[in-house]
C-alpha cells in the first residue's frame, strides 16, 4: 500500500534512540550510574519533566516514519507512488493537515480573518471558512455551547484514559490508588509522572474533540492549521537538539581527553584549534558556513530527489554545522578535567603498572569524564532548541519549507505588524517551544545534581 | 567558676545526631581538650557553640553557658559581639581559612574595628604589635602582604593574631597544628600554651593526636560517636585511661617499645551518625562486653581524682595485652641491594618571560643517596615539600629523573624507556597516600587489583582466580571483587591498594605516607598488614612519612630528607637513638610525647626555605643553632659515624 | 606582568592568522567564485560572460593565491588571498555588493550598536549581580516563596517573547535596553548564584563570621570580592564584542547598527560583509581575551604579585 522512506535524519535518529537503550541497559549494570539515575528517578520535578519530554519524543519519533502514498492504480502499469513525502503523523493528522482556509483566521473561528469581496455583492465582508465550524451549519448562536460540549467531553475522555492508565498501574505495581499518587511511592516518583500525565492528557483529550469541528490555535497565512504546524515543529527541534550534539561529542571527548592526557604539542594544536574557532563569533561563523552550504545544494540540485530530500540533507548540515563550531566549550572542560584526573593517584598506579597511554585514558580518565558528558549532552539540548529559532530568525536556519519553530516565529513575526494584530501562531509556538525548553531544562538541572559530586548546594 | 558550660548540645543534620547530648565545663583559663577519632563530632560540638553551623545543620537541644549567659538564646545580633569579643576560634586549615584577595592587615584590623574603638592607623598599629606577639617576624611589612605570600606557619599564626584581635575569654582551636609540619605545629603549640598563660584566656582545643593533648590540655574530654564518654584531668587520664575505648587509643600508638610486635587495633568502625543507640555507643568494638552494654546506655560513673567514664565496667578498662610478634621481620642485612640509588636529581624547570624560558629550576630532589636491602624497611622521613614522595615517584620512575642514577637487582632503571621498564616494574610497586584518590571509583575492586596482572603478564590467564586469595590475604573477605571503591572506608581502601599492588609479586614496595590520611586505629590495623607481609613475602619498604612513631615502629632503617637532600641516615637505633645532625635532633624534640616529656633541644625557628632558591652551603644553616660562618661556604661532605651511620653536617659530634 | 601581557599578545598572532585561513578556506576553496556568482545571478539566466562581468566588479576575477601570469611580488598579491583577506590585517575589507566601502559603513554604524549594547551591558551585570546576591542573602526566604526558581527558569526563556513585548515603542532605545536587560538576567543571575554559592562555602567565609562580622560585611567585604574574579574573566571577553551589536535587538527594532548591519548581508548573500564582519568580530574577541587577562592580573593579587 505505501513505500516506507528513510530520510537520513530518521536513520539517525532512530540510531540514537537503539544507542539510548543499549546504554539504557547497560547502565542498569553499573553501581555508580544505576545510583544516580536512581536518585533523577526520584525527584519528582525530573520525572514530571521527564512525562512532559516523552510526549514531546513520542510526537518527533511519529513524525519520523515516512512513506509515500500509492497512487491510484492505472490499469496497466506499476504501482506508481505520490510525490510526497508524508509521516505517520500526518496520516494521523491529516483532518488538520487537508483542511486549509484561504488563509488567516483566528483560534476557533468561523469566518476568515480578512475581508473578502463577497461574490454577488459589492460589500467586502469576512467570508465563512470552509472547515472551521463547518458542522454549526448558519446558526451560530450555539457556537459558545458547542465549545463548551467539546470542551467537557474531550476533558471526560482525557480523564477516563488516565484513570485507565492509573487503574492499570496500581494493579501492575500492587498499589493502592491514592498510594501511588505520592511521590516516591514504588521507587520512582511516579506520582509526578501521573499528576502531569493528567493535564497533558486533558489537553489532548479536548485538543481532539475540538480540532474535529475547529482551528483550535487558528490558521497561518496560507491557511494552515497552527495546531498542525506546531506538532509538526517539534521534531525539527528535538533533532537539531539531539544529533548536533551527537556530531559533536565524539570530537570533543576525544580532542579534550587527548589534549588534557597527552599534553606537549598535542595540548598546544588542540588548544589552538579551539581557540581559533572559538574566536569567531558564533552566529558569524555559523551564517558563513551556512550561506556556502546553501551555494553547494543549490548548484547540486541533482543530488536530491524529492524536496523532502534537500529540505533533511539542509536540516543535517545545519547540525553537523552547530556540532562543529560548539565543541569547543565540551572540549575545553573535558580537558581542564582530565589535567585534574591525570594527577590523580588512580592513574600514577596504573603507570606503575606500565599500562598504556590509550588504555589508561579509555579505563581511568574517560569513565570519569561522563558525567561531564551527559551534563552537557542535556545542558545543550534547550541551547539548540533556542538556537534553531535565532537562526531560522536570521535567515540561516532550516530550509524554509521546513516546518519549525524558528520558521513559525520567523513568518509570525511579519504578521504581528497587521492590525489588528495575528498573534496566535506566535503564541502557539513559544507556547510549545516553552513547554518543551523548559521539561528539558528542568530535566537537565536534576540530571546535573545527580551525576555532579560539587552541586550539592 | 567555669567561663563556658556546654549542657546536653545536641545537634541534628536531617536523620543524623553528630552531637547527641555533650556537656562539659572550662574553667576560665583552662585549656580543655576535646579528643576524638575523625567523624566523632568533635567539629560540630565547637561550631554548635559558635553558632555557625552549616545549613543543613541544626541545635536541637541543650544550652551553652558563656560567663552566665546562654548563648543559644542570644539573638543574632548579640552573638556576633559574642564571635570574636568573648570568643575566638582558628580552623585546621591555615590555607584555605583565611581570605585570598584581602591583606594581612585588613584582616587583623577589620576585627579590630569591630570589637575595639581602634581605627585608621591606631589599628594598623595594634595590628603589627599583634603580629609581633604571635612571633611574626617584620610584621610592619606581613601587614600589606596577602595570605598566599605566607607560609603554613606563618598563616595559621595570622588566624590566632585574628582571633587575639577582640582579646577574647575563650579560644576554640580547631585541630589548629593538624595541617602543619611537626616543628612548626612545636612553634604553634608553643605559642597558644604562651599566649594562654599570659593572658589568661581559656583554650578549648579540639584534636585527635594524644601527644599534642599530653602537651597541652589541663583537662580532657574523649569524644565517642557524638557523646564523651570519659572526661578526667590530664595526669590522671595519661596516667590510667578508664573507658576501654580509651584504653584501646592508647595501645595502638606506633612506637619503639612495640617494635617487632603487633599494635592493638579497634576492630570495626565508628558507627555511622543516624543509627540509633540502644545502649552503650562502643559495644560493637569493645573487648569487655557485658549483657547490660546492650540494653541500657552507660551513665556517668566517677572513678576519682575528677576523671568520670560512661561505662558499666567496675574500675578502669583492663590494659590491653600486647600481642606478641614474630619478632623483628628485618632479614639479615649484608647482601646485596635491592635498591641502590646515587646522586638523584628531579629538577622541575621555572619558566619565565615573553618566551618561556627557563630561568631556574625547583630542586626537588637535589643529588640524594640510599641503599635499601631486601626484605627490609627504610624510612625516608621529613617534613612536606622537602622532596621525599617526588623522590619515591623518580625511584620508580613515574617522574623521569633529572640526572644519577636508580639500580633496581643491579639494573639501571634511569636509561630505559617506558617499554623496556614494563617488565622491571612487576619488581616495584606503590601504595598512595589517599585511600580516596588512588582507587578509580569506576572500577569493581576485582578488576582494579586484576589491572597490573593483565598489563604485566603476571599470573598468565588465572589474574580473576588470583583476586579472591589476594583479598584474603590483606584480610578482606573475596567476595568483595564485584563491589565498588565507595562501598568501603579508608582503612579498607587502603587494603585495596596493597592487595593491587601485592598482586604482581612485587619485591620493593614504595609507601608514600600510607597511613597519614587514617585515625589510629586504622593506622594500627593497616602497620599491622604491612609487618605481617614483611615477615610472609620478604618484601622491602621505601617508606616515605613524616610520622616519627610510625618510623620508630617499623623501620630498620632511617634516611632525615632536608630540602631535596639526605642530611642523616643509617640503622633506627643509630638515627632516632643518637641523631648527629641538628635537624634530626630538632625534628625528634618537635613530636609531642604522650608521656609528656619535653626536650631540652631548642625548638626550630622559621620554616624550610624554598626549593628553587636553596640557601647558599649547608642547605639547614638559617634554621641551626650550631650554624657559623663555615657552614655557609660549602655543602657538607659526608660524615661516618659508623659502617652505616653517615651524617652530612661539619658541627656534628 | 608585564612579559605576561607581551606573551598573550604575541599568542593572538597566530589565532588571528588561524581566523583569516579559515574564513578564506570557507569562502573561497569550499565554493568556487564561480559559484556564488551563479547562484547570486540565479541559475537561469546565467551565461559564462556574466559570470565573468560579476567577477570582474568584485575582483574575483584573480587567481587564488598563486597568480603564475603576474611578474615579481605581483605573484602573491595579485591574487583573491592576498587581496580579500590578507588585507583585512591593513582594515581594508573591500567593497560590499551595493558598492559601499565596508570599513566606512561599519565606522557608521559602531555609534548605534554601542548606544544600545553598552546600557544593556551595564545595566544588565548590576541588575544580574545584586539580583544574585539577594537571591543568596535571603536564600531562605526565596526557597520558600519558590520565586527562586521560577524567576531563573523561566527568565532563562524570555530573550524569545522580547520579540513580542517591545513592538509598540520600537523606536525608543530604552525599550531594547530593557528587554536585553531581562533577558539576559535569568541566565547570568543563574551563573553568578553559583558562584556566590560556591564561594559562601569557602573557610575563609567561616573565619570572618567566627571574627563576628555582620552577614552584611561578610557578603560584600569577602564573598563579593572573591566572587568578582570568576565574574570578571567572564565578562570582561564580551566587552569589546559590544561594538559587534546584538543581531535580534538590531534588526527587530530597526537600529542601524553592526548588528542588522550583519543580517541584512545575510539575507541579502553579500559575502563580502559578512567575511569583513567574520574578521572583525574574531579581532574583538581576541582583544577581548587579552583584556581578560589583564583584568585577571588586576584584580588577583595571587596573580598580580607572582
Amino acid at each position: 500500500m505505501i513505500q516506507p522512506v528513510v530520510l537520513w535524519s530518521d536513520a539517525l535518529l532512530f540510531v540514537l534512540i537503539a544507542v539510548i537503550v543499549a546504554l539504557t541497559l547497560w547502565a542498569r549494570r553499573q553501581d555508580a550510574l544505576r545510583a544516580a539515575w536512581a536518585r533523577v528517578l526520584k525527584d519528582g520535578v525530573a520525572m514530571a519533566a521527564a512525562t512532559v519530554l516523552a510526549v514531546f519524543v513520542l510526537i518527533g519519533l511519529l513524525d519520523s516514519l515516512h512513506y509515500r502514498a500509492r497512487l491510484p492504480d492505472q490499469p496497466g502499469t506499476t504501482a506508481r507512488y505520490a510525490v510526497e513525502v508524508n509521516s505517520a503523523l500526518d496520516a494521523l493528522l491529516s483532518d488538520l493537515r487537508l483542511r486549509a482556509e484561504k488563509t488567516y483566521s483566528a483560534p476557533l473561528a468561523t469566518h476568515l480573518y480578512a475581508k473578502e469581496a463577497l461574490e454577488n455583492s459589492t460589500q467586502r465582508e469576512f467570508p465563512r471558512l470552509k472547515h472551521g465550524g463547518a458542522h454549526l451549519g448558519q446558526d451560530l448562536s450555539n457556537r459558545e455551547f458547542d465549545i463548551a460540549i467539546r470542551v467537557s467531553r474531550g476533558c471526560a475522555g482525557g480523564l477516563v484514559i488516565w484513570l485507565l492508565l492509573a487503574t492499570l498501574w496500581c494493579r501492575v505495581r500492587g498499589l493502592e490508588l491514592m498510594a501511588s499518587l505520592k511521590v516516591g511511592a514504588g521507587g520512582t516518583a511516579s506520582g509526578a509522572i501521573f499528576i502531569t500525565l493528567l493535564p497533558i492528557l486533558l489537553l489532548f483529550g479536548i485538543a481532539i474533540s475540538l480540532g474535529g469541528g475547529y482551528h483550535v490555535f487558528g490558521t497561518d497565512k496560507v491557511g494552515q492549521d497552527v495546531l498542525y504546524l506546531s506538532l509538526k515543529s517539534i521534531r525539527t527541534g528535538l533533532l537539531i537538539g539531539t544529533l548536533t550534539t551527537l556530531v559533536m561529542l565524539p570530537v570533543a571527548v576525544l580532542l579534550g581527553i587527548l589534549a588534557g592526557y597527552v599534553g606537549g604539542w598535542v595540548d598546544d594544536l588542540i588548544q589552538y584549534l579551539y581557540t581559533t574557532l572559538s574566536s569567531i563569533p558564533g552566529v558569524l561563523l555559523i551564517a558563513a558556513a551556512v550561506l556556502m552550504m546553501q551555494v553547494i545544494i543549490d548548484t547540486h540540485p541533482q543530488w536530491f530527489a524529492t524536496s523532502a530530500e534537500r529540505a533533511d540533507a539542509r536540516l543535517l548540515a545545519l547540525c553537523l554545522i552547530l556540532g562543529m563550531t560548539s565543541w569547543t566549550g565540551v572540549a575545553r572542560l573535558l580537558r581542564g578535567e582530565t589535567l585534574k584526573l591525570r594527577e590523580l593517584e588512580f592513574v600514577q598506579a596504573a603507570q606503575a603498572f606500565g599500562v598504556g597511554r590509550f588504555a589508561i585514558m579509555r579505563r581511568h580518565i574517560l569513565p570519569n569524564l561522563m558525567h561531564i558528558v551527559l551534563i552537557a549532552l542535556v545542558m545543550d539540548f534547550s541551547g539548540l532548541v533556542l538556537a534553531e529559532a535565532v537562526l531560522s530568525y536570521v535567515g540561516v536556519g532550516v530550509d524554509p519549507s521546513t516546518i519549525s519553530f524558528g520558521t513559525m516565529i520567523n513568518t509570525a513575526r511579519m504578521e504581528l505588524a497587521r492590525e489588528p494584530m495575528v498573534w496566535w501562531s506566535l503564541v502557539a509556538a513559544f507556547g510549545f517551544m516553552f513547554a518543551l525548553v523548559l521539561a528539558a531544562n528542568l530535566f537537565a538541572d536534576a540530571v546535573r545534581d545527580a551525576f555532579d559530586p560539587r552541586s550539592s548546594v | 567558676m567555669s567561663i563556658l558550660a556546654v549542657k546536653d548540645l545536641a545537634i541534628h543534620i536531617g536523620a543524623a545526631r553528630p552531637v547527641d547530648g555533650i556537656s562539659f565545663d572550662i574553667a576560665a583559663g583552662e585549656c580543655y581538650a576535646l579528643l576524638g577519632e575523625s567523624g566523632c563530632g568533635k567539629s560540630m560540638t565547637a561550631l554548635g557553640i559558635m553558632r555557625l553551623l552549616p545549613a543543613a545543620a541544626q541545635v536541637t537541644g541543650g544550652a551553652v553557658g558563656f560567663e552566665g549567659g546562654d548563648l543559644l538564646a542570644l539573638p543574632e545580633s548579640g552573638m556576633r559581639d559574642i564571635r570574636g569579643g568573648g570568643i575566638g576560634m582558628i580552623f585546621q586549615e591555615p590555607a584555605t581559612s583565611l581570605n585570598p584577595v584581602l591583606t594581612v592587615g585588613r584582616q587583623i584590623s577589620e576585627a579590630l574595628e569591630l570589637h575595639t574603638a581602634l581605627r585608621g592607623a591606631a589599628a594598623r598599629a595594634r595590628a603589627a604589635e599583634l603580629l609581633d606577639q604571635v612571633g611574626i617576624p617584620d610584621p610592619l611589612r606581613r601587614l600589606d602582604e596577602y595570605p598566599f605570600q605566607l607560609s603554613g606557619g606563618l598563616r595559621q599564626r595570622v588566624m590566632i593574631a585574628c582571633a587575639l584581635a577582640g582579646e577574647p575569654r575563650l579560644l576554640i582551636a580547631d585541630e589548629p597544628t593538624t595541617a602543619l609540619d611537626v616543628t612548626i605545629q612545636a612553634q604553634v603549640l608553643d605559642l597558644l600554651d604562651e599566649l594562654r598563660r599570659k593572658q589568661g584566656m581559656a583554650l578549648f582545643l579540639i584534636t585527635h593526636d594524644l601527644g599534642v593533648v599530653a602537651r597541652m590540655a589541663d583537662r580532657v574530654g574523649v569524644m565517642y560517636a557524638g557523646q564523651l564518654v570519659e572526661e578526667a584531668p590530664r595526669e590522671a587520664f595519661f596516667a590510667q585511661p578508664a573507658h576501654p575505648y580509651s584504653v584501646r587509643l592508647f595501645a595502638a600508638l606506633p612506637d619503639a617499645e612495640r617494635r617487632g610486635g603487633r599494635l592493638a587495633t579497634i576492630p570495626g568502625s565508628v558507627p555511622a551518625a543516624d543509627v540509633r543507640h540502644e545502649g552503650c555507643r562502643f559495644v560493637e568494638r569493645c573487648s569487655e562486653v557485658m549483657p547490660e552494654c546492650r540494653s541500657a546506655p552507660p551513665s556517668w560513673r566517677d572513678v576519682d581524682g575528677g576523671q568520670r567514664v560512661r561505662c558499666f565496667l567496675p574500675g578502669a578498662a583492663p590494659a590491653v595485652a600486647a600481642e606478641v610478634g614474630a619478632g623483628d621481620t628485618a632479614m639479615a642485612a649484608g647482601s646485596t641491594p635491592l635498591l641502590e640509588v646515587k646522586d638523584l636529581q628531579v629538577h622541575f624547570p621555572i619558566r619565565r618571560g615573553i618566551l618561556q624560558r627557563a630561568v631556574g629550576a625547583v630542586r626537588a630532589v637535589d643529588g640524594m643517596s640510599l641503599r635499601l636491602m631486601p626484605g627490609r624497611t627504610l624510612a625516608l622521613v621529613g617534613e612536606s615539600g622537602c622532596g621525599k614522595t617526588t623522590a619515591g615517584k623518580a625511584m620508580l620512575q613515574l617522574l623521569r629523573p633529572t640526572a644519577g642514577s636508580v639500580q633496581l637487582d643491579g639494573v639501571e632503571l634511569t636509561t630505559r624507556s617506558s617499554n623496556e621498564l614494563r617488565p622491571l616494574r612487576a619488581k616495584m610497586q606503590m601504595v598512595f597516600q589517599d585511600p580516596f584518590a588512588s582507587l578509580n571509583p569506576r572500577l569493581r575492586i576485582g578488576d582494579i587489583i586484576a589491572e597490573g596482572m593483565q598489563a604485566l603478564k603476571v599470573g598468565a590467564g588465572d589474574a580473576a582466580a588470583k583476586v579472591g586469595p589476594l583479598l584474603e590475604q590483606v584480610g578482606l573477605r573475596a567476595d568483595m571483587v564485584t563491589r565498588y571503591p565507595h562501598e568501603f572506608s579508608g582503612g579498607q581502601r587502603q587494603r585495596i591498594a596493597i592487595a593491587r599492588a601485592l598482586a604482581v609479586n612485587p619485591q620493593l614496595l614504595v609507601c608514600d605516607e600510607p597511613t597519614s590520611a587514617l585515625d589510629v586505629s586504622v593506622q594500627a590495623q593497616i602497620l599491622n598488614l604491612l609487618s605481617d607481609l614483611q615477615r610472609d613475602l620478604k618484601l622491602a619498604y621505601l617508606f616515605i612519612t613524616h610520622n616519627i612513631a610510625v618510623v620508630d615502629y617499623l623501620a630498620h632503617d632511617v634516611a632525615v630528607m632536608y630540602l631535596g637532600r639526605v642530611v642523616e641516615r643509617g640503622t633506627a637505633e643509630e638515627v632516632l637513638r643518637q641523631p648527629r645532625h641538628p635537624y634530626t635532633k630538632a625534628l625528634l624534640a618537635a613530636v609531642p610525647r604522650v608521656d609528656g616529656a619535653r626536650s631540652e633541644v631548642p625548638k626550630l625557628a622559621g620554616d624550610m626555605p624554598s626549593p628553587a632558591n636553596p640557601p647558599a652551603g649547608c642547605h639547614f644553616h638559617p634554621r641551626c643553632p650550631l650554624a657559623d660562618e663555615s657552614c655557609r661556604r660549602a655543602y657538607p661532605a659526608e660524615t661516618l659515624f659508623s659502617a652505616t651511620h653517615a651524617v652530612r653536617c661539619i658541627k656534628a659530634v | 606582568m608585564l612579559a605576561y601581557i607581551i606573551r598573550r599578545l604575541l599568542y593572538a598572532i597566530p589565532i588571528l592568522i588561524g581566523v583569516n585561513l579559515l574564513t578564506f578556506a570557507l569562502f573561497f576553496v569550499v565554493n568556487t567564485p564561480d559559484d556564488m556568482a551563479r547562484m547570486q545571478l540565479g541559475v537561469k539566466r546565467v551565461t559564462p560572460e556574466a559570470i565573468q562581468k560579476w567577477k570582474a566588479e568584485r575582483g574575483y576575477d584573480k587567481p587564488l593565491v598563486w597568480n603564475a601570469a603576474a611578474a615579481g611580488s605581483a605573484t602573491l598579491t595579485d591574487t583573491i588571498f592576498f587581496s580579500k583577506s590578507v588585507r583585512m590585517f591593513a582594515g581594508d575589507f573591500g567593497r560590499a555588493d551595493d558598492g559601499r566601502d565596508i570599513a566606512r559603513e561599519i565606522g557608521q554604524r559602531m555609534g548605534p550598536s554601542l548606544a544600545i549594547a553598552v546600557p544593556t551591558f551595564v545595566l544588565g551585570l548590576f541588575v544580574a549581580i545584586s539580583f544574585a546576591l539577594l537571591l543568596v542573602f535571603f536564600s531562605g526566604l526565596f526557597y520558600i516563596i519558590g520565586g527562586q526558581w521560577l524567576v531563573s527558569k523561566v527568565w532563562h526563556l524570555v530573550p524569545i517573547s522580547g520579540y513580542s513585548g517591545g513592538l509598540d515603542a520600537a523606536k525608543f532605545l530604552i525599550l531594547p535596553v530593557i528587554i536585553g536587560v531581562v533577558g539576559g538576567i535569568g541566565s547570568s543571575t543563574r551563573w553568578y548564584r553559583t558562584i556566590f554559592l560556591e564561594e559562601i562555602t569557602r573557610d575563609y567565609v567561616r573565619t570572618a563570621r567566627a571574627k563576628g562580622l555582620p552577614e552584611r560585611v561578610v557578603l560584600f567585604r569577602h564573598v563579593l570580592r572573591n566572587a568578582l574574579i570568576p565574574i570578571l574573566t567572564g565578562v570582561v571577553v564580551v566587552i569589546p564584542t559590544l561594538f559587534m551589536g546584538s543581531l535580534l535587538t538590531e534588526s527587530f527594532f530597526g537600529v542601524p547598527g553592526l548588528g542588522s548591519y550583519t543580517i541584512d548581508a545575510i539575507n541579502a548573500q553579500d559575502f563580502a560583509v559578512v567575511r569583513s564582519m567574520v574578521f572583525i568580530g574574531s579581532v574583538l574577541y581576541i582583544v577581548g581575551l587579552l583584556l581578560t587577562d589583564l583584568s585577571y592580573t588586576l584584580a588577583d593579587p595571587r596573580v598580580r604579585l607572582q
